[in-house]
């Protein structure tokens, strides 16, 4: 197979840092305006802030809701329009909720020569993302590239929640996320 | 609290004196590569054995300690280098290295012992591939021999959570040295050391310092670009995270000569502990005094603020970069004013890269003379490199300026893996250019690359062998700035869509000929109507290896042939008339009916009709299918 003939380096398997459980929050669904208060408390409410504050909410709420969106604007005394133009311009911030884990797949330049693109193929194919979506339907998974996470030695590579996996190869992927979901079902 | 000189010479001494005490110092290596195989529970099963065998100390202890000591310091340090090979543990002061070491198994309890008899465990120590010869001191290995280290000198030494151990290798003198000169005899030996800027464009640091200084304002700021964006670099990463007091020290020297007292670090959003690491530093150095008020009794002022980017390559450039601090979306803006003369909100404003910083206190400590006499005349001191991609070495290296691409991929990186042939390197990343092997002798400094079409960028390498697409691979660059584009120039924003609907094209079999003139012509429109860096270099990597590798380009659009193997629209799905027993699996699946065949001999595949959906390959029981590239 052509993605055999890629993986002839050094298919090493799965190298994960540690094997400490992910811990993930649950969901939020609700948008409290109490979390953005005691934000603002430590950011403040000049433009600046606007940043900072967006990514505490996406890192709590895993996306920006409209109603967030609509907070953030008055409490800034920005228009909405300003805060979405931010919100959509930077590729941290996404207005859908992202899934339970959010999976990374390195495509910077040392990650796809090495073959990132087979493994992202093949994590989609595992967790049964269809057509331009990235998030599964029971929000379990997101998976999206980036460019380069900085640990191109270890080519190619995948995050899963900011933990890093290296030399991971499209059948190390299955093994991952069979650990991911013994992992789940031991929380239950 | 560290208010002279002096007492960052009481530090460095009794630090030093401490260490004396060890038996020995076991240093693991923490960088991103180790963590990434395991170093980090490298580093607690290390820990844990010294406690068992109740040879575990502290810098603490020793200090108290009265005299010499059995106790062992374990410390956890930033990258070593050698990432490949990693999790690494280097033994100090014999600065032996040992290589893979595993937390389980025999190898941490096998360190010990040698390390109290003072021996050396072989089976770890880095074998040379082609003699097997074994090298135990790190110095010696190939890889690290032929290096300098300036930037990272300390990277992979110090201790990062400790500012002792950072002023123990130096640290601070340079800001001491600098805090007794005027602000402009600082710049004035910047100038002359004529450091340029390692965040890619080469400009003289102490020029841009100069025309700050030389602004009339009540505030300016200093801004440190740790934003990293180039896909295959982690120079800067590796420097934040492994010896984030350089950084700092950087900046309060560049605050000072430029008169500033505010002072931004910009870091990218996808690296998370750069950011924890630079706050914790940012506090350690508060409360050591080095931070805040009238620091070293010079009534010099300096504090220091991280802002986390939230994902957009265009923001490392410098005006983009200002814009997303000031909380707006990261889009250039059109220079002049420079952001020196009027820069975040309007103030005058230096932005420098990490590794340019991190080299202004070795220059000050070292002076310009020994800083010139490293690197060429026009491009002095070193560079550090990603050096990653398809040779056997990968991992972070710094080498003086002006070495050649020989130098760099095979003595450092050892070659290509599996002794097959280099193809090309990319330099500078996806505005840089593609060298060839012709260009194996090429001086690697600011001005040479520059003449050749590529240049230097912030230091990623990427080596390709022959099992790499060029033409993937610039398809690959043209997708990734498409996706970055901030969208103010039509050039930049339509031109690099067009550039990559037609590589697209390319790779997927359906290129002419004429494909290739108008990738030149709409390459040349981008780079002439763009704002911003971002833009202008777009079309660099297309054009580098258009020109360099064109032939490649005719076999995709002519021949529709990948030579690479790599290119998944342009192969051929084959029946081995050997092992095709007939069984008529391949025939029922294909949904274009492209098999064809009877019973008693092999099947064939019709071309024109194969669609490549792979249908066969998946159910052939016998191996039968082949592609053919
Ligand atoms: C699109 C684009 C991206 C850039 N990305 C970075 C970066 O990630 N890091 C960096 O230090 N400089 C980057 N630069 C260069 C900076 O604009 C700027 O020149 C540099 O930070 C100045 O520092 P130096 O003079 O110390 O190199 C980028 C430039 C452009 C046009
Ligand atoms: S060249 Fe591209 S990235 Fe730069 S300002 Fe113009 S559109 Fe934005
Ligand atoms: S991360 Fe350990 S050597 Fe680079």
């Amino acid at each position: 197979m052509w993605i055999d003939k890629i993986f002839t380096n050094e298919s090493k398997g799965v190298t994960p840092m540690d094997r400490t459980v992910l811990d993930v929050e649950t969901t939020e669904t609700d948008f409290d305006p109490g979390f953005l208060e005691g934000v603002l408390a430590e950011t403040g409410t000049s433009t600046a802030a606007l940043i900072p504050i967006l990514q505490a909410i996406q890192g709590k709420y895993r996306h920006l809701s409209q109603e967030a969106i609509h907070h953030v604007a008055s409490a800034l005394r920005l228009s909405t329009a300003t805060v979405y133009g931010v919100a959509t311009f930077y590729a941290q911030f996404s207005l859908e909720p992202k899934g339970k884990y959010v999976i990374k797949v390195c495509d910077g330049t040392a990650c796809h020569v090495r073959g990132s693109i087979p493994v992202y193929d093949a994590l989609r194919k595992r967790v049964n993302l269809q057509d331009g979506r990235s998030t599964t339907d029971n929000r379990m998974y997101t998976v999206e590239t980036v460019a380069c996470l900085g640990a191109c030695v270890l080519a190619p590579v995948i995050t899963i929640n900011d933990q890093v996996y290296g030399h991971v190869t499209p059948d190390a992927v299955n093994i991952i996320i069979d650990t991911l979901e013994q992992e789940g079902a031991q929380h239950d | 609290m560290i208010k002279s000189r002096q007492d960052i010479l009481e530090i460095q001494k009794s630090y030093g004196q401490a260490l004396e005490k060890a038996k020995a110092r076991l240093v693991v290596c923490a960088g991103p590569g180790c963590v990434a195989s395991g170093s980090l529970l490298v580093y607690e099963a290390l820990v844990q054995e010294l406690k068992d065998r109740n040879l575990y100390t502290t810098v603490d202890c020793l200090l108290e300690a009265e005299d010499e000591h059995d106790g062992m310091l374990a410390v956890s340090s930033g990258c070593q280098g050698f990432c490949q090979l990693g999790p690494l543990v280097r033994i100090e002061p014999e600065g032996i290295l040992y290589t893979k070491v595993k937390a389980d198994g025999d190898d941490i309890a096998e360190i010990v012992d040698a390390v109290e008899v003072r021996a050396v465990v072989t089976h770890l120590c880095y074998h040379e591939p082609h003699t097997q010869k074994i090298v135990s001191k790190e110095e010696e290995i190939p890889f690290y021999k032929h290096q300098t280290r300036v930037a990272l000198a300390n990277c992979g030494h110090v201790d990062p959570q400790d500012i002792r151990s950072y002023i123990h290798r130096g640290g601070y003198q340079g800001l001491a040295n600098a805090l007794e000169l005027t602000p402009a005899e600082v710049v004035e030996r910047v100038l002359e050391a004529n450091l340029r800027g390692r965040g890619g464009g080469g400009f003289p640091a102490g020029r841009k310092w100069a025309i700050a200084a030389a602004q009339e304002s009540d505030q300016k700021y200093m801004i440190c670009n740790g934003d990293e964006g180039d896909p295959g670099a982690f120079m800067d990463r590796s420097i934040m995270e492994g010896d984030p007091h350089s950084v700092i020290e950087g900046m309060l020297i560049a605050g000072y000569a430029i008169g500033a007292s505010e002072g931004y670090i910009y870091v990218r959003a996808e690296y998370p502990l750069a950011v924890q690491r630079l706050r914790q530093t940012i506090k350690e150095a508060t409360d050591h005094g080095l931070l805040g008020a009238n620091i070293l009794g010079s009534g010099f002022s300096f504090t220091i603020r991280v802002k986390e980017g939230a994902g957009a390559f265009v923001c490392g450039e410098e005006s983009a970069l200002i814009a997303s601090i000031e909380g707006d979306r990261g889009m250039s803006r059109p220079k002049p004013p420079f952001p020196a003369q009027s820069g975040l909100w309007g103030k005058p404003t230096v932005i420098n890269n990490v590794e340019t910083l991190a080299n202004v206190p070795q220059i000050l400590t070292k002076g310009v003379k020994w800083f010139r006499s490293i690197g060429t005349p026009e491009s002095p001191g070193t560079k550090t490199f990603a050096l990653t991609g398809e040779v056997e070495n990968t991992g972070l290296i710094e080498v003086p300026m002006g070495q050649t691409l020989e130098d760099i991929v095979f003595t450092i990186g050892g070659g290509i893996r599996d002794g097959r042939k280099l193809k090309g390197v990319q330099i500078g990343g996806p505005s840089g250019g593609c060298l060839t092997e012709s260009h194996r002798d090429i001086s690697v400094d600011f001005d040479s690359l520059k003449k050749v079409g590529a240049m230097m960028g912030s230091g990623g390498l990427v080596v390709m062998d022959e099992n790499t697409c060029v033409v993937e691979v610039a398809r690959f660059f043209m997708n990734f700035i498409q996706n970055e584009s901030c969208g103010k120039c039509t050039f930049c924003r339509e031109g690099t869509l067009q550039m990559l609907q037609i590589l697209q094209r390319i790779v997927d079999g359906h290129g002419t000929l004429e494909d290739l003139d108008l990738l030149v012509e709409v390459g040349e429109a981008v780079q002439l109507g763009s704002l911003c860096g971002l833009g202008k270099s777009a079309p660099n990597p297309v054009l580098s290896t258009l020109a360099n590798f064109r032939d490649e380009y005719i076999s995709h659009v002519v021949d529709k042939r990948c030579p690479s193997g790599v290119c998944h629209n342009l192969r051929r799905l084959v029946i081995s008339e050997e092992k095709c027993r007939s069984c008529w699996l391949c025939v029922k699946v294909c949904p274009v009916n492209a098999i064809s065949g009877s019973r008693k001999e092999p099947y064939k595949i019709n071309q024109e009709k194969c669609i490549k959906c792979d249908a066969c390959l998946s159910v052939c029981k016998f191996g039968a299918i082949e592609e053919v590239y």
